[in-house]
Formats: C-alpha cells, structure tokens, sequence
C-alpha cells in the first residue's frame, strides 16, 4: 500500500501540475481529514482508556471522582487487581474463572480446527460422490443462528437420547469440571460450519499439481494431507484460531448454558455479566476485573492481527 | 493470599484429558486411515505375487476405495453438525409447536403469542431498530474512516486503535460503556457521560434507564465493536480499487466528492454488501451487551435475550423455540440477498 502512494503522486505532477491554490487547497483537506481521524481514533480509544486508569485507582477516589482526575491527582494501587483475582467469594476470585477460561478455550479451539481441516481436505481434493451436495450443506448451516440449537442440546446433554421410548444413548451426567466437556463439545458443532467454509477456501486454492504428482508417487491421503497439505495451510490454520480463540474466550451465551455459573467452570465472561448485574457499582472490581478478561485476548489480537486481518478478508470478501 | 491453587488441580486434569482425547481422537483417525489401505494394498500386492507364481489368472485391480476413505475424513464433521446442529434445529422448530413442558401441541399459540403480548412486541421492535442502525452507522463510519486515512502516514495505527475493540468481549464492552453512562446523585459525576453533560450545564441522567434512550446507548456499544470491521474490510476494498483508474480520474479533474461517488462506491460495493449483511447477522444474534449491560430491563430487551429467559429462565422452551425461529427466518432473507449477489457478481 506504501508502495503505490508514491507512483500515483509522482503521476499526477509530472502529467498535470496542479495550481498553487489547488496544491493548498488540497494539503489543507488532507490536514483535515488527518486531524479528524486522529480524533475519531483517540474516541474509539478514550472508553477503554479511562476503565485501565481506573482500575489502578484506589476504590474510594473510583467512586467518587471521574477517572480524568487522576492526571491532577495521581493515586495509584494494585489492590483492585489483588481484590478480584484472588479474593474468594463474592467478591471476584476470577483467578479460578480465569483458569476455567482457559480451560474451555483451548480444547474448543483444537477440535473444530482438526475436524475441519480433516474435513475441507476432503471436500476440496477426494473424489466421491456427492461432493459438492455436502459441501453446500455444511455451508448453508453458517446461517443457523446457535439460538436454534440451545434448547434441545442441552437436553441431549441432560438426558440423553430416547426414540419411541428406548434409551439410545446415555445422559452425560457431567458434574463440576467435567461440564467443560459438554462447553467444548456445543463450541466445536458451532464453529464448524465456518471453520470448513474458511478452511475449504484455502485448501481448494492449492495447486493441483501437487496433489497429482504425490497421487503418482503413490502417497495416500492421510500423507498428503499431513505432509504437503498441512505445512501449506498454516498461515488459514493460524487465522481460523484466532477467530475461534476470540470467539470462545469473548463468549457468553454458550458458557452461560453449558458450563452454569459455578467456579467450577464458569469462565470470565460470565462472572463479569453476574458482577455487572449484581454489583453493578462496584467499580473497583469491575473496571479491574474487565481489564483481567480483556487482556488475553487483546495479546493474541495485537501479536496475530496480520493473520486475523487476512483471515476476515478471505472469509468475508471471497464470499 | 485466600487463593487456593490446589482447589484448581481438577480443572487442569479435565484439560488434560481434553487434550488427550484431542490427540486421541485426531491422532487415532490419521493413524488408522494410514495403515489400513497400506494394509489392504499390501495384502493385494501379495495376492497379486502368488497369482504370478501360480500361474493363476491375475486378480481384477479393485479402484481404490476414495469415498470410504473421504468418509473417514468427514465423519468427525458431520457427526458433530447432525448431533449438535442439524438435530436440534429440527427439534427447536418442532418445539416452537409445543406447550412449556414440550408434551403438547398447541399449533401456532407460541407465534401468536409473540406477535400478542405488548412486552414482546417492544423486544421486537427493539430489534428491529438494533439491526437498522447498526449496519448502516457501523458501515458508514468504517467506509468514511477508511476514506479519510486512506495513504496517511499513520495508517496503520490509527486503524489498529479503531479495530481494537473487535479483540474485546460483548461483555467487557459493556463494562467499558457502562462506566462511560454511570451516574452519581451527588457530588461529582464519575461517567464520562454525565461530566460531559454536567459541564455544559445540564442535569446528569441515569441514562440507561431512560427508555427509548438506552436502547440507542446500548447500540452505541455494538457500533463501537463492529466499526472496525467494517473499517478493515472496506479499507482492504479500496486499496484494491485499480491505481490507474484512480490516476485516469485524477487526470480528468474529478473532485474528491465525485471520485468518491462515481470511482470508490461502485468499485467496493460488493464487498460494501458483504459487510452490511454480516453485521445485519451478527446485530439479529446481540446477545451480550443487553444482558450484561441492563439485563433486558428498561425496554431494552431484544429477540436473543429474551429467547434465552424464557428457554431456560422462565422454563418457558415452546415460546423460547418460537422466538429462535423467529430469528433464523429473519436471518433467511438477508442470506438469500448476499447469494443472489454473489452469483450476480459471478456472472457480470
């Protein structure tokens, strides 16, 4: 992008010398646009800026005073963070739902990447009928909104499976931790509509030569998948985890009803919606509580936005 | 310190046999569709040597089993879509027929009901303002903020500030927003919100709970996620639009409010759709913000949250089904739009 500013603009002076006052006038509107933009970022900016300070901010001074006072009157302190992390009881202990975040994330990360990249491979590159009848119909299911899922898979969970009055399959009768299994189990049937559609993109792009000449060499599937095709598709492989790894972690409504609202299992987003509910003026856990959920994200986010950029262009702008 | 590390052993087994069962399962697959057609290869191969030497007929090459072999590699997939997708959205819709305790069928009593109680129909009118606003201001903003930093020299960061909030949960959104609308009775304001208003002389508000109001402020939070989205992909759009075309209007003395409705409009309109439609989808499924931020009180509530209280805070899953369905036919046409779309830009 950098390196077609300076052909345009070279261009356009050597073909047609603007006038002096257009020159001007020009530079002034592209001050303009620049200090509004500039603006309009540091807006975006000011909301999470001013919960950072205050969760540093001693509890009384967050209570009674707006978080830009703190620039005439510095008070500084981690006992918010102390409070929230490691307090048990009411007051956060978000610690032990951190450790539940993670719990849950990082299965349903793993599972739906490798079943759909098991998945895309055969759709893009084994010949068998039906084919593309599949394809479409894992496709059309992105637009099944989770809502129409919830209610009977949870029953799944609780119950078990019964046709005509005979037990098919068992309840999961999942107690305490184990409920993260029923989590990761909702998490990955939720991505993997996606997942395959994204993943499928990338594989079928690759050339087919490839494929041909491993075929020749007598490499069965599973090896071209392992060998040639996996190392090729690191760079989706890498995309699709960040979107799912933010999915997850960012999620509330599936924790909400899988994992309960126990430590066991609960993760951080929906501890943090039970204190904005229940102590929603409790500033000092919230803000400091806030910044401890957003943190993770905000790492994995800052470090990988090149893949994640590129995965939102080719899962939205392909079409 | 009163936190107990010991007391979180558990939670790290349970991943841990997560992760086996990951290694297992995924390990397990390629394992085994890697030695069994080597197993069966081998044993023609063997069939074949000892028809050679016996002078036998050869046996018939048998083509190779790609479909079974397709299978396996699908299996993990599908089993998961039919069990945890395709089977409980037929169900939903059956239960959207059905009385609370799902024995009884009770017709279209659930739609009416939606469609009858004023609650209900102030939900769905919520949602329908959540989903007009949104993707127009949301779109709006991001096309005009990827217009105005468009080639400045600090793109990339004054993009990565605007695209930060797309990394923060619904939920922590919420926080942020909601301590920008706090309100204090007296003394000073501690929301941003209220100090804005004090200062210019105004009374502050308990802004959430002023209805129709704190319907715009809770969209006020999603705009704010999703701008940069919006920002991203429609900037990407307009880097893509051809520089020669952009110099052959340049050249022609265009001014940059034509070149913006006659050069730039046309060319990233498709990808203008795609961006509008996503987030018309992601504003029908808002779930979130509104429970996080009021919990649905003060007319806030909308089409997702209130399927969640019924379903499975009310112990009302008819008319949570009902509500569900309800979404996925209001999400059908804007697909169906996006496809017409893409075919048509297929073709042309």
């Amino acid at each position: 992008m950098t390196t077609a500013t300076p052909t345009v603009g070279a261009g356009v002076q050597a073909t047609a010398k603007p006038s002096r006052a257009a020159r001007v006038r020009k530079r002034l509107n592209s001050r303009t646009a620049t200090l509004v933009s500039i603006a309009l970022a540091l807006l975006w900016t000011v909301p999470t800026f001013g919960l950072f300070i205050s969760s540093f901010r001693p509890e009384d001074q967050i209570k009674t005073t707006g978080w830009w006072t703190f620039f005439s009157d510095p008070q500084f302190t981690l006992e918010n963070y102390q409070e929230v992390l490691f307090s048990t009881g009411s007051s956060g202990q978000l610690a032990s739902y951190f450790i539940n975040s993670l719990a849950i994330t990082i299965p349903s990360v793993l599972f739906p990447i490798a079943f759909a990249s098991l998945a895309a491979y055969a759709l893009a590159w084994i010949n068998f009928k039906g084919r593309d009848w599949v394809y479409i119909a894992i496709f059309a299911m992105q637009i099944v909104p989770l809502q129409m899922a919830l209610v009977p898979l949870l029953k799944f969970f609780s119950t078990g499976v019964t046709i005509a009055g005979i037990q098919v399959l068992p309840a999961w009768d999942l107690v305490d931790e184990q409920k993260f299994a029923q989590v990761w189990f909702a998490h990955t049937c939720f991505a993997l509509p996606f997942a395959v559609y994204l993943l499928h993109n990338f594989i079928s792009q690759l050339p087919g030569e490839l494929m041909e000449s491993a075929r020749v060499d007598g490499a069965t599937h599973p090896k071209i998948f392992r060998t040639i095709v996996l190392p090729l598709i690191t760079p989706a492989l890498a995309a699709i985890g960040i979107f799912q790894f933010l999915w997850v972690w960012n999620d509330l409504l599936v924790a909400l009803i899988f994992a309960g609202g126990g430590d066991e299992t609960a993760p951080l987003t929906v501890r943090l919606a039970e204190l904005a509910g229940t102590r929603g003026n409790e500033w000092q856990r919230l803000t400091a509580g806030a910044f401890v959920s957003i943190v993770v994200p905000l790492i994995v986010f800052l470090s990988l936005q090149r893949f994640f950029v590129r995965g939102l262009l080719a899962g939205s702008v392909k079409g | 310190m009163e936190f107990d590390f010991a007391a979180e052993q558990p939670k790290f087994l349970m991943l841990m046999y997560g992760l086996i069962a990951f290694v297992a399962v995924v390990g397990g697959l390629l394992l085994l569709l890697d030695v069994v057609p080597a197993w069966f290869s081998r044993r023609r191969e063997e069939r074949l040597v000892a028809a050679v030497a016996s002078g036998a007929p050869l046996p018939r090459r048998r083509k190779p089993r790609e479909g079974l072999i397709a299978l396996f590699f699908l299996l993990p997939t599908l089993l998961f879509l039919v069990i945890g997708l395709v089977v409980p959205a037929i169900r939903t819709t059956l239960l959207s027929f059905m009385d609370k305790d799902s024995s009884h069928w009770v017709g279209l009593a659930n739609y009416t009901w939606m469609f009858s109680e004023d609650s209900i129909v102030r939900v769905l009118i919520n949602s329908l303002v959540w989903v007009l606003l949104v993707p127009l201001v949301a779109s709006a903003f991001g096309l005009i903020y990827a217009v105005l930093v468009d080639k400045a020299r600090f793109e990339a960061v004054a993009k990565s500030l605007i695209f930060l909030p797309m990394a923060i949960s619904f939920v922590g959104a919420a926080i942020i927003w909601k301590f920008v609308y706090a309100y204090r009775g007296d003394g000073d304001q501690i929301g941003l919100l209220n100090q804005i208003v004090v200062s210019l002389g105004g009374e502050p508000k308990q802004w959430l709970l002023e209805s129709p109001l704190n319907t715009l402020l809770l969209i006020v939070i999603m705009i704010w996620i999703q701008a940069g989205f919006a920002m991203v992909v429609l900037s990407a759009a307009i880097k893509a639009i051809p520089a020669d075309i952009v110099e052959a209007a340049r050249l022609d003395g265009v001014s940059p409010w034509q070149m913006f409705w006659q050069i730039t409009m046309p060319s990233i309109r498709p990808a203008l759709i795609v961006v509008v439609v996503t987030l018309s989808i992601a504003t029908l499924k808002v779930f979130d913000i509104v429970r996080t931020a009021t919990n649905g009180n003060y007319d806030t509530s909308v089409i997702a949250n209130e399927m969640y209280n019924q379903a499975f805070r009310y112990g009302e899953p008819g008319q949570g089904s009902a509500l569900a369905v309800f979404l996925f036919v209001l999400v059908i046409p804007i697909v169906i739009y996006q496809i017409r779309n893409l075919r048509q830009q297929r073709e042309g």
